[in-house]
């Protein structure tokens, strides 16, 4: 049940520099708790304080969008690849 | 601090004003020694919205931020930061734009008014978040 997880430059400073983990989980829910429970700072900037995830954080299954799967349910099986980019955005308003 | 060259720093502003109304963006690239990010390069990039929300918006997408990591590790740099315009307002961050960022990251900000890029500010976000602090820039002649 191991999947691969790929942190984008952005985030690797939180953990530990790595651009790959390897993690055991069946949902991207399970993944994403197991991502984060051991990193706070990298918890503080991808999830808001209600749990959710960041509006400008993307995660992908094998380059799918999880918003066009099963969102957080988003079954996992051994092999996947999991990629976490961040989209950059702002403005004035 | 963040050390920029008056060169990429006069293509912002370009970009800026050519962009206005709307806003631009691009990503800053370099190489960043403890506090210190040197910007080698700038990368302009399209503003992915369009008509009124990019009066008020800038976006790059993920698969902007994609083909950006790939282009850094190409030349050997680092993406330090972003830049974007604010059209008629001020070259400080509003809470949207700490809302989207990322404390890795440096944003530089241009003011535009009516069509002349003005002040440029530069910002780091705060490890909890709370708030930006303008960093220190040195603008360099080459
Ligand atoms: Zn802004």
């Amino acid at each position: 049940m191991s999947v691969r997880v790929l942190i984008p430059s952005a985030l690797r400073r939180y953990i530990e520099d790595k651009d790959t983990v390897e993690i055991e989980a069946r949902t991207v829910e399970e993944l994403l708790d197991k991502l984060v429970s051991q990193h706070d700072e990298l918890r503080r900037q991808m999830l808001t304080e209600d749990g959710g995830l960041r509006g400008f954080i993307n995660i992908y299954v094998n380059d799918q969008d999880i918003r066009y799967l099963d969102k957080y349910q988003t079954r996992l099986k051994s092999g996947d690849v999991v990629t976490i980019v961040p989209a950059i955005a702002g403005g004035v308003a | 601090m963040i050390s920029i060259n008056k060169e990429a720093l006069d293509q912002i502003r370009r970009h800026a004003e050519s962009s206005y109304p709307a806003e631009c963006c691009g990503a800053l690239f370099g190489v960043k020694n403890n506090d210190t990010r040197s910007v080698s390069e700038i990368i302009p990039l399209p503003n992915r919205w369009d008509g009124e929300s990019a009066k008020q918006r800038y976006l790059i997408t993920a698969d902007d931020y994609i083909y950006l990591e790939k282009t850094a590790e190409e030349k050997g740099a680092d993406i330090l930061g972003f830049y974007h315009s604010h059209p008629d307002h001020a070259a400080q961050p509003s809470d949207y734009d700490r809302e989207q960022a990322l404390p890795v990251y440096a944003y530089l900000i241009v003011a535009v008014e009516k069509g002349t890029a003005r002040d440029i500010a530069c910002w780091v976000l705060c490890n909890d978040r709370s708030a930006f602090s303008r960093e220190t820039m040195n603008v360099t002649s080459s």
